[in-house]
């Protein structure tokens, strides 16, 4: 097996490079690319301030965030062979974020608490649970489609919900901003509180790759080559849950880079769900950054949200790939 | 001793028994057809056979009892091709038969030259070296078996067990993956193939296993396991007696 041309997995790396520095530099005190690895690693005057407090904290959340979810995507399709699977579709930042509003609203735990994540995580770790057993051994496309939009609907319904029961109304208005996904004055304790649980779900992830390249046989054919399937599939959905929870619990509901970042270097990887996993992650961050930039460059004085700008990025072509599909679906096989 | 010898196994899924009580061996340097109607549960034993899904009574591996191995233990000595030939993703031909090699891979070990040589052999046998680089998904519906077959093949295991190998397959395809597996036997492979077509089964096996109902009512030489009166009782068929290569095989003749 022969690899050829670049490896796809530099060029990600140096892209992710030069949108870190980017998202150092943009914002509403504009700063030079220049100014502001200067003032990262000098940290010296009101660059140093700006780069190192308010702006590093911000661009290490969007790469965390961006790998933990284009991880995810890999991961889930890996699992369940099948290229449209996406936590968002399963509704695993819904339950996340309806977990950790009910949280919130009812003011059991400040913002800041590590109570939002693990609220989030077990959340998450509900409706993928779900997800996986409906779907069940053979893993049928729609089957998997239909309980995932089942699951998203009801976690909508739950932090609707939420938010009517709210005892204040500025909590529901909160809430329902930071459902939407954003990475707006995030600062150091939201990194030092999610980034933990990310770089956990990153290792477990990463683990099942070979189990992930075995699937692609089927179930019984990668159980006969020494794979524990059930326990693959228990990992994935932990790993999955406690990413995107964790991701939830400081960013909102970002969605679709799961299915966009695999989506994107399955062609480079060879199809091959192994080798995807590495390049999914480092799709993801680079999307999640460039995203995060997008936001802070718009006209309006108020920054778009960062779940708007991946949803209308990720819906169309989640829709391409739906229609490439569909032969598949209308013969509801997998 | 037998390579693999199953004593006495039940098959339950949920409340149903699909395999009642059955008793097979399979010997090194063998090829045992299994053959049986629809439904009779041939596959479900098979699984268990493979170390899959769990059974009561026992099946051992070489004198031990497979459930006592650890799963890779297992799959570098049992090598299981599923029916459907099923390849979820556009991978390359050759990155699937690699599959094969997965048992003997180290966690942190890339492909050795051991790989590579039974990945090649793999191919060649199957006829499938032409389409090596191709993606498995545009590949027709004989080219995926055969592929199939050399994922299986590569393992290099000592127990082969194929389910409907050749379903899908031209006469001709038929042909040389019977020849694979009559191969591979005379190897000093133990190999279990389950099978539709009788008259193959029959030309080839050096043994027929008859399973009707989750249980095996026949066991033995193919022209004696599958007597006219068998195949009446069994399938419903009415068979005709034709001698090819010097060998009795039945040829369904009309449903009963």
């Amino acid at each position: 097996m022969k690899r050829r041309g670049f490896p796809i997995e530099l060029a990600l790396a140096a892209l992710i490079v030069v949108l870190a520095i980017l998202s150092l530099a943009v914002g509403p005190a504009g700063l030079s690319p220049r100014a502001a690895i200067a003032g990262l690693f000098s940290g010296d005057g009101p660059a140093g301030i700006i780069v190192r407090d308010i702006r590093l904290p911000r661009t290490l959340l969007a790469a965390l965030i961006g790998a933990t979810l284009g991880l995810s995507g890999a991961a889930l399709q890996g699992l369940l062979r099948n290229p449209l699977a996406e936590p968002a579709l399963f509704g695993a930042p819904q339950a996340a974020a309806a977990a950790a509003a009910l949280v919130i609203a009812f003011g059991f735990a400040p913002v800041t608490s590590f109570a939002v994540p693990v609220a989030a995580i077990l959340g998450a770790t509900l409706s993928i649970a779900a997800l996986v057993a409906v779907a069940g051994r053979r893993a049928s496309l729609t089957v998997t489609l239909l309980a995932g939009l089942a699951l998203a609907s009801f976690a909508g319904a739950a932090t609707a919900l939420i938010l009517n029961l709210a005892p204040n109304p500025f909590i529901a208005l909160e809430i329902a901003f930071w459902l939407l996904g954003s990475l707006e004055d995030r600062s150091r304790d939201h990194l030092v509180i999610a980034a933990p649980f990310m770089l956990a779900s990153w290792i477990v992830l990463a683990t099942q790759a070979r189990a992930f390249r075995a699937l692609t046989l089927g179930e019984d054919a990668a159980a006969s080559l020494g794979i524990d399937v059930a326990r693959t599939r228990m990992l994935v959905v932990i790993g999955v849950a406690v990413g995107v929870g964790a991701a939830v619990a400081v960013a909102g509901a970002v969605g679709f880079v799961g299915l966009v970042a695999p989506h994107l270097v399955r062609r480079a990887s060879g199809s091959d769900p192994a080798r995807l996993v590495l390049p999914s992650a480092l799709a993801g961050a680079a999307l999640v950054l460039a995203a995060d930039i997008a936001v802070r460059l718009g006209p309006s004085a108020v920054e778009i949200k960062l779940g708007v700008v991946t949803a209308l990025i990720g819906v169309p072509i989640f829709l391409s790939m739906i229609f490439r599909e569909r032969r598949l679906l209308e013969e509801g096989a997998s | 001793m037998s390579a693999l010898a199953a004593k006495n196994v039940t098959v339950r899924l949920g409340a149903r028994e699909i395999v009642r009580d059955a008793s097979l061996t399979l010997n090194a340097g063998e090829l045992v057809a299994l053959v049986g109607p629809n439904g009779a549960g041939k596959t479900t034993l098979m699984r268990a056979l493979a170390g899959l899904i769990p059974a009561d009574g026992a099946i051992a591996l070489d004198g031990h009892p497979l459930s006592s191995l650890k799963a890779r233990e297992r799959a570098r000595a049992i090598a299981y091709l599923p029916q459907g030939h099923v390849f979820h993703w556009p991978m390359s031909v050759a990155a699937i038969v690699m599959l094969g090699r997965a048992p003997h891979a180290d966690t942190f070990s890339s492909t050795t030259p051991d790989d590579r040589a039974a990945v090649a052999r793999a191919l060649a046998m199957t006829e499938t070296e032409a389409f090596a680089d191709r993606a498995v998904t545009t590949l027709s519906g004989g080219e995926r078996a055969r592929v199939a077959l050399a994922r299986a093949l590569a393992t290099q295991a000592p127990v082969l067990l194929a389910d409907e190998p050749t379903a899908a397959l031209d006469p001709r395809h038929q042909l040389t993956v019977m020849e694979l597996l009559r191969q591979a036997a005379r190897g000093g492979g133990a190999v279990l193939a389950i099978m539709h077509d009788l008259t193959l089964a029959a030309r080839f096996a050096d043994r027929v296993a008859v399973v009707d109902h989750g249980a095996i009512v026949a066991d033995g030489d193919p022209a004696a396991a599958m007597s006219h009166e068998r195949l009446a009782a069994v399938f419903g068929i009415e068979s005709a007696t034709v001698e090819i290569d010097n060998k009795r095989v039945p040829i369904a003749g009309r449903a009963i």
